[in-house]
């Protein structure tokens, strides 16, 4: 452990560093025609856990499509994509154990999705219906549940990272076999969390593995605006965390780098840096409208390093997968996912008193007095009120 | 509209309708062309003009070392712009929603508001400005709703300007802009495009402090600012029915305050109601409550009323029962006037 800054003696005259020197080379096994890259070291991916990630990411991308348009449809206020960002989120969940926490940003959908989040549990928290795990208190895809080890995610960028410092640590000093896994933007990166996290985590040995989503872009700011440097990874080697750069749009290599990373938090206690290169295909939001600031060109190129069609070549190439398969997964896939579409834009919506609660651990009383008082007040005009 | 106090600068005559952003557009056009120390920077501000276009074409215009983008990170916009004013630029910096406003609290309620007094006036960072849409309104729930005002306005050294429709949004912003001390603008985002008026292409200021009577009456005096002012005046136009006549202001700046035009009002009316989006505790409506109570005393009818959001998180599907609406003013102007 080094404890005071490196003094021996430097060459003179004096000698100023910036970096740039440093060039991290990005992890990547598959080629995007499924084949493996000459020299590359294979994970263990059993059979059936490809299939699972496969189906996973297919999954997401149609929930997405569909979603989309039921925004556009008008019935539904908001969504969020990740479509282009598959691989990266589902490379590094599928490496995790349930009992590891998850910390996640936004654009993470396939990490619930993963753990076992249902289809009915989405659409619940999209429209914020009574089944909501959230009671119909967050906007679209602000998911959660503490079932399956997933923190609600809040809007505040980057306050998650170092709260993921703080949870792990909890981890490490109740002996457990687990960490947390703590995803964001490299949008996010630049909020001052983002460096109190890390440097906490470095500092206090905290067993997380940080996963920064390099996708290009924080809605309309390119990375070129958002940083001098050659991408996020060398931040990690700045706090003294192992860090590691992968293509985000290869499977393979995310889960690759995971289950190292997992291995390292684990075993040696300390935090880890993983970067996912990889590309936003859809807009920011269902508010924003990409053409204002980026070309269909740029977003062809990606098009073609589409994450899920590397990964069916691939899988194709093993003969673990193929076409029929493929369009009966999706046909199911979608009639599904419309079905509970239906029923849950029809669930009724939270009550009233869910207004209240949760605040605090119990409702103080000067809260009840001005929820008598709404609810006389809205006994006055009930017409006006009803949702 | 027409506000006596106001200031034309240059005799520009021309006037078009515009909405509330627009008007703000137009503000920062106008700062950055008649002062060539004005920049403006923020999230996506740049090329892309914001994500509600406030600012539109003004890099095109004015080039990107005037109009650019930052970096994520509000603490660091802040503290930024606080450089840029003590260096004797006039920043103006953008935090894309007031809910994010907390990461920049340190810089603006440690530094900005007190980097005057701390130097005896050896240096200051009046010439910043921040703009930053707030209020609900837009099914944003907990993180895109929030009305902050309240904490800034208990901090001595800021000014807090909130204006309510578009002709009061540019000519508050270019005095917020040209102030000597930094102000907080907040921008009700929820009539961002709702809000259209007659809105002059020129130069205008709007003093800072001044409140505008915005209708006369006899028996309560409606106070509030922002989007609120709607449902002020809804509230108003309903208790016409019952008889009751109410005098409305609208405060446009909340540090520091009218309180000679407030208390001059209820010492007529005999009654007060101010209303705000935000939660009731330790809401603003409670200083000017107080306050008014100390010069008004003798002349009141009736309690204070404070019509206010609930004392919770700014809640999703239940926003519409959480907001103080026309009809929850109207309620509490009746029950004031018959207390
Ligand atoms: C503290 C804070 N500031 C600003 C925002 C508004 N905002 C929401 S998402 C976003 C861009 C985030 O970009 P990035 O972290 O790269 O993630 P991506 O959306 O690309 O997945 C911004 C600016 C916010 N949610 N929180």
């Amino acid at each position: 452990m080094k404890i005071a800054p490196n003094v021996t003696p430097a060459k003179r005259p004096p000698e100023f560093q910036d970096g740039s020197s440093i060039r991290l080379p990005s992890l990547q096994i598959l080629n995007q025609d499924g084949s493996v890259a000459a020299g590359a070291n294979m994970p263990d991916l059993p059979r059936d856990q490809a299939r699972k990630i496969y189906s996973d990411m297919l999954y997401i991308r149609l929930l997405d499509e569909r979603m989309q348009n039921a925004q556009r449809q008008g019935r539904l206020s908001f969504y969020m994509t990740c479509t282009g960002e598959e691989a990266s989120v589902a490379g590094t969940i599928a490496a995790f154990g349930a009992q590891d926490m998850v910390m996640a940003q936004y654009r993470e959908q396939l990490a619930l999705r993963y753990r076992g989040f249902t289809t009915a549990q989405f659409m619940n928290q999209l429209f914020g219906n009574i089944e909501d795990l959230g009671k119909g208190r967050m906007m679209p895809v602000h998911y959660g549940s503490r079932e399956l080890n997933i923190m609600t995610i809040s809007s505040p960028l980057a306050t998650q990272i170092p709260q993921a410092a703080g949870y792990a640590y909890g981890q490490k000093l109740k002996g457990k076999d687990a960490c947390t896994l703590c995803y964001f933007g490299e949008g996010a990166a630049s909020e001052g969390d983002f460096h109190a996290g890390l440097n906490m985590a470095a500092v206090l040995n905290c067993p997380v593995v940080f996963v920064v989503r390099n996708n290009g872009y924080a809605i309309s700011t390119p990375c070129s605006e958002q940083f001098a440097t050659d991408g996020i990874a060398p931040r990690g080697l700045g706090y003294g965390i192992k860090t590691i750069r992968v293509d985000g749009n290869d499977i393979l290599a995310v889960y690759a780098a995971s289950v190292e990373a997992r291995r390292i938090a684990i075993q040696e206690q300390r935090p880890v840096l993983i970067e996912t290169i990889s590309y936003r295909l859809g807009a920011h939001s269902t508010s924003d409208d990409p053409s204002g600031y980026r070309s269909k060109d740029e977003e062809q190129i990606w098009r073609d390093k589409d994450p899920i069609q590397r990964m069916k070549n691939w899988m194709i190439a093993q003969r673990w997968w193929d076409e029929t398969s493929d369009s009966d997964l999706q046909q199911s896939y979608r009639t599904e996912i419309l079905a509970e579409l239906k029923l849950a834009e029809q669930r009724d919506k939270p009550p009233l008193g869910d207004l209240i609660t949760d605040v605090y651990k119990s409702v103080p009383s000067h809260l009840l007095e001005q929820f008598q008082a709404l609810e006389a007040h809205i006994a006055k005009y009930p017409d006006h009120y009803s949702v | 509209m027409a506000n006596s106090t106001v200031r034309e600068i240059g005799n520009e005559p021309k006037s078009r309708k515009m909405n509330l952003l627009q008007a703000i557009n137009s503000g920062l056009d106008i700062a950055m062309a008649t002062d060539q120390r004005v920049l403006c920077l923020g999230e996506d501000i740049g090329h892309f003009g914001g994500v509600f276009r406030a600012t539109s074409n003004l890099q095109t215009k004015y080039g990107r070392d005037r109009c650019f983008n930052t970096p994520l990170t509000e603490q660091g916009i802040a503290g930024f712009a606080i450089g840029l004013a003590a260096q004797g630029s006039v920043p103006v910096a953008e935090i894309q929603f007031a809910d994010y406003i907390f990461p920049a609290f340190d810089q603006i309620v440690n530094e900005a508001a007190k980097f005057r007094y701390r130097s005896g006036d050896e240096f200051n960072c009046g010439g910043m400005t921040i703009r930053t849409p707030y209020g609900g309104g837009i099914d944003g729930g907990l993180y895109h709703s929030q009305s902050p005002e309240a904490y800034f306005c208990h901090t001595p050294g800021l000014k807090v300007v909130i204006p309510s429709n578009a002709y009061q949004a540019k000519g508050l912003l270019l005095s917020a802009i040209r102030d000597p001390d930094p102000v907080i603008f907040f921008e009700p985002k929820a009539i961002y495009r709702a809000s259209v008026g007659e809105v002059p292409e020129g130069d205008y200021e709007i003093p800072l402090g001044v409140a505008e009577v915005v209708q006369q009456g006899t028996d309560i005096t409606l106070l509030g600012w922002g989007a609120q002012m709607a449902q002020i005046i809804k509230a108003a136009e309903l208790a016409v029915d019952e008889g009751i006549s109410c005098e409305v202001i609208d405060l446009c700046s909340l540090l520091p305050w009218d309180r000679d035009c407030v208390a001059q009002s209820v010492t007529k009316t005999g009654r007060l109601l101010i209303s705000h989006e935000a939660p009731l505790t330790g809401g603003y409506a409670g200083e000017i409550a107080a306050s008014i109570q100390q010069h008004c005393f003798l002349s009141l009818e009736a309690p204070i009323s404070r019509v206010t959001g609930l004392d919770t998180p700014f809640p999703l599907i239940h926003e519409k029962h959480y907001l103080p609406d026309h009809l929850k003013i109207f309620e509490s102007i009746v029950a004031t006037c018959n207390y």
